[in-house]
């Protein structure tokens, strides 16, 4: 840890326990109410902090302003097109900020029983309800904080419907190389092994490769469909024979469903498990990277192993919480999940509908085709076949030119624009994952791809430019080398 | 539809007939047709779109239909506690900037999201006393668990002690994750299942001792043992003793520790503990029926390396500027895949950030004032419960901002929710029936009092108390 003696730091990165302050107090609350307690005496000298944190005391101008002053450093959705790829950055309508935001949700505790929360729970039983139907599944799980718990719980209700038949050599779960790096990783922590299996020249799910790697210690397959490539994995009717022919369960990683919303579900394709990422295809905001909301779908046969509690509609008609589920694979969070995520999502399908939710991934796949056409010729396209919501260029001709697909990306930044996902998925190399989603407008498609078209041209005959960049940005290419060498990871 | 969609239809088509492609239905024929669907010529799912104002209806009908802190004053706690939100923090997270950006993955454009977390890390080693933290977790509970899995990471010992009483969620979701990996959690003293009344020991005749009380002479099997302070039942006690006699054992001592309580509390790291979690929520975030919250994760300095979830560290960029990276990303999923040390991808970056805004506004004054008033109002209520003759106390010792009575003289398993009923008619949201959880505690009551509570609200819900079970 480099431990530090520096000079007055730089106003514009200043942090916000660098600013002077002195102690004064807030009037935030009033003053105590009730007789005051000696607490250094109470607690005792074991127990009592004699010497409080250091915190500088701000007032709310100075803190208002410094958190100001740093949210015009970030890019948003509202800043510009952002095609991140796999991440689907789309508008986040304002209404569900102030529906999250009513007291009835925000001030609800979690803990204050049944009778006192028939409005959440009822917004939650019509939550599942709409999205089993759009992912053809019987039951949902709200419990997963983000996209990874999800795919996490999912497993273990494999894991454990596997175990309540018996089925206790079945370890091993395949996973494509195409995968996100979330799915080994959730099926490690699930206590699977991991079998990868490789892509075919067509990028798909390489049918032979498959089914070599089954064999009955075969748990199940982690599947993204359309896959990180934008592309369907069109043999799914036949993955889904092999795998449940060998006694294994489907897994649908829903990190991509945004592209075929309306058009075709998970659950009559095969797949058993089905997580979604609620702050992607149903547009609940990012927050800078969290919170998310990853809710598990099923079919009927893994309900069982449900995390407990689960939602239930008593013949009085109101909701309860039913803790007494035998074969549960227990808890995987607090409470009831993130609730406010929730009640964003269900605000947007409320406002899309089933006929909204088909445009939905109409448009993205309109609007990734479009994309594709107008960049095709002056990128490599290693997978050259009709994408649905999203494709992945590859930088290696302008690689070769000296310009890696990094530099691409910080001289979109000069350009206005957010980077697509770079060197993702990895079986492509110089990888630039782009994903404009449904909700750009047609100058933000078409300055995209003119700013992607002008780079390449800038590779030829300007590669400086892209070395330097991005120059429009407070700060350019900060030493991670360092960072990671000398960690300072507080002050 | 819900008018998110800029390019209609129409245009849509001229755009894609530009480009070569005359029939937008043709992209989607990589999917088999047999999967297309709605198939045939029933729509199943046949729900209209709404309009903005039909929604806000909708949605407000449900909000209606809940108790809320805007209805009621909440005497409720167990882990989600109804502290003052001050006003300034949802007016700074709903700047677009922070709202909707995703990871810092491009950190030109990140520096507002980097630096705020890189704040966030700093105060929670503040409040903690430890050098290290990352940029948060799910919740409380999954960072107690990757917490343990740290432990178990570091000592190569493949068991877990769930030391006193520790909240019900926390030791569901330890349990959750740690036996996924085949690893064994243990549990000593707090209420777990198959724990009665002759098993508890310690000088009270309703709750286990002291967490130190119930520790095992032998720890030499744990990896890792997880206390928390303030305990479920709101007790505190002295850490110092625990860690000490954990880590002589080459086991770690990990403390899950209220952040408010560590205004006026020791922090575990003075304490002698290796890492230290809990549950951030009571710094400025909702309590939303339960989420979104936040997790911290804090710990010395040679734990970096067994860290889950993202980390940002302070570095310089090329023009020698102070900047703020991702970093140490060895450890994750996107490099690492099934080796990482997690699944976790992201964090909770906006509820960090919440808290971080809340620590600022509030100082190091107002934080010591929230947690100062906070332990007195609840010291204050629970001397009055007791002097009604009404309730008996079912622990001895100081408490934070939360303690258990029992009613006095009924053992009437309904009582509690009754009264809790009761108060609900008369605007107050009562304690937790501890009898749900354990059949020993049957006719216990945890009630939480922040600094919100008014004198006048604690007088409401005596007098009601006493209406109820006395009248």
């Amino acid at each position: 840890m480099r431990m530090t003696n520096q000079k007055t730091p730089d106003p514009d990165t200043i942090l916000i326990f660098e600013k002077g302050g002195s102690p004064h107090g807030n009037r935030l609350i009033p003053p105590l109410d009730v007789p005051d307690v000696d607490l250094a005496g109470y607690f005792g000298e074991d127990i009592y902090r004699s010497i409080p944190p250091v915190i500088p005391d701000l007032a709310e101008p100075e803190v208002v302003r410094h958190y100001t002053a740093l949210s015009r450093k970030n890019f948003g959705v509202e800043t510009g097109p952002y095609p991140l790829g796999s991440c689907t950055m789309k508008y986040n309508p304002k209404v569900q900020e102030n529906l999250a935001a009513l007291p009835g949700f925000a001030g609800v505790h979690p803990l204050q029983g049944d009778a006192a929360s028939q409005g959440c729970l009822a917004l939650l039983a019509d939550l599942e309800k709409q999205l089993c139907a759009i992912c053809g599944v019987d039951r949902f799980t709200f419990q997963p904080s983000a996209g990874a718990q999800g795919e996490w719980t999912g497993l273990l209700m494999i894991k454990a419907y596997h175990e309540s038949r018996g089925d206790h050599h079945r370890k091993v779960m395949l996973v494509p190389d195409s995968a996100h790096g979330t799915n080994p990783a959730s099926a490690a922590m699930a206590g699977f092994e991991i079998r990868q299996i490789v892509s075919g020249p067509d990028g798909m799910i390489d049918l032979a490769a498959l089914e070599a790697a089954i064999d009955e210690r075969c748990a199940g397959l982690m599947l993204t469909n359309p896959n990180t490539l934008g592309l369907f994995e069109k043999n799914i009717g036949r993955i889904s024979e092999l795998v449940h022919g060998a006694g294994g369960q489907l897994y649908y990683d829903g990190a991509n469903i945004n592209a075929i919303l309306m058009q075709a579900r998970p659950g009559d394709m095969g797949f058993d498990v089905v997580h979604l990422n609620l702050h992607k295809s149903f547009s609940t905001p990012h927050g800078g990277g969290g919170p998310g909301s990853g809710p598990v779908g099923v079919k009927a046969h893994l309900a069982p192993f449900l995390p407990a509690p689960v939602l239930t509609l008593a013949a009085d008609g109101h909701y309860w919480l039913d803790d007494a589920r035998p074969q549960t694979v227990g808890r995987v969070r607090s409470f009831n999940g993130n609730f406010a995520v929730l009640v964003r999502a269900y605000a947007y399908i409320l406002a899309n509908g089933a006929d909204g939710l088909r445009e939905v991934s109409q448009a993205a796949v309109a609007n990734a085709n479009y994309l594709l056409a107008r960049l095709r010729d002056a990128y490599d396209l290693p997978y050259d076949q009709p994408c649905l919501h999203e494709f992945v260029l590859s930088g290696s001709r302008q690689k070769e030119m000296g310009c890696a697909t990094m530099d691409i990306a910080k001289r979109l930044i000069d350009y206005g624009y957010h980077p697509p996902t770079v060197y993702f998925p990895l079986i492509v190399k110089e990888a630039m994952m782009i994903e404009p989603t449904e909700t750009e407008t047609r100058e933000g498609l078409e300055g995209f791809a003119d700013a992607l078209l002008a780079i390449a041209e800038e590779v030829k005959h300007d590669p400086e430019l892209l070395h330097l960049a991005p120059q429009t940005t407070p700060i350019s290419r900060p030493d991670e080398l360092r960072a990671a060498k000398d960690p300072v990871l507080s002050r | 539809m819900g008018g998110f969609v800029p390019i209609q239809p129409e245009e849509r088509r001229a755009m894609l007939a530009a480009v070569g492609i005359v029939d937008p239905e043709r992209l989607f024929a990589a999917i088999p047709e047999e999967f297309r669907w709605p198939s045939g010529d029933t729509d199943p799912y046949t729900d209209p779109a709404l309009s903005e104002l039909e929604v806000v209806r909708r949605l407000q009908d449900l909000a209606r239909r809940n108790a809320s802190t805007a209805t009621h004053a909440c005497f409720l706690g167990a882990g989600a506690y109804d502290h003052y939100q001050p006003a300034a923090i949802d007016h700074l997270v709903s700047r677009q900037e922070f709202l909707t950006a995703y990871t810092p993955y491009q950190p030109e454009i990140s520096q507002g999201t980097l630096q705020t977390i890189f704040e966030f890390q700093s105060l929670i080693c503040r409040l903690t006393g430890l050098a290290i933290c990352n940029s948060s977790m799910y919740d409380g509970a999954s960072a107690a668990a990757e917490a343990m899995l740290m432990c178990i990471r570091q000592t190569s010992r493949t068991k877990v002690l769930l030391l006193g009483a520790i909240h019900p969620h926390t030791r569901q979701v330890v349990h959750t994750y740690l036996e996924a990996q085949g690893f064994t959690v243990d549990e000593v003293g707090g209420l777990g299942p198959g724990d009665t009344l002759d098993r508890l020991s310690g000088t009270n005749p309703i709750l286990p001792g002291s967490a130190l009380s119930v520790l095992p002479a032998d720890l030499s099997s744990y990896a890792g043992v997880l206390v928390q302070c303030p305990d479920f039942f709101g007790r505190v006690e002295p850490l110092e003793p625990i860690a000490a006699a954990v880590k002589a054992q080459g086991a770690l001592a990990v403390a899950s520790c209220d952040p408010v309580s560590l205004a006026i509390l020791r922090s575990p790291g003075d304490c002698g503990f290796d890492i230290a979690v809990g549950e951030a929520q009571p710094l400025g975030n909702s309590l939303a029926f339960g989420g979104p919250y936040v997790g911290y994760l804090a710990a010395r300095e040679p734990l970096l390396r067994k860290m889950p979830g993202r980390i940002v560290g302070e570095t310089v960029d090329r023009a020698g500027r102070r900047s703020f990276v991702l970093t140490i990303q060895a450890r994750e999923q996107h490099i690492r895949r099934e080796k990482a040390t997690s699944n976790i991808c992201t964090s909770q970056a906006l509820c960090a950030l919440k808290a971080t805004i809340y620590l600022a506004l509030q100082g190091q004054t107002g934080l010591v004032d929230v947690a100062r008033q906070s332990a007195a109002k609840a010291i204050w209520l629970q001397e009055q419960l007791i002097a009604t003759g009404l309730f008996e106390p079912v622990f001895l010792g100081p408490f934070f901002r939360e303690f258990a009575v029992r009613i006095a003289g009924n053992d009437n398993p309904e009582l509690i929710s009754k009264l809790n009923g009761y108060l609900a008619i008369h605007g107050l949201i009562g304690g937790l029936d501890l009898g749900d959880l354990a059949p020993q505690l049957t006719g216990c009551w945890l009630l939480a009092v922040t600094e919100k509570r008014t004198l006048a609200e604690m007088a409401a819900l005596i007098e009601a108390c006493r209406d109820f079970l006395a009248g």
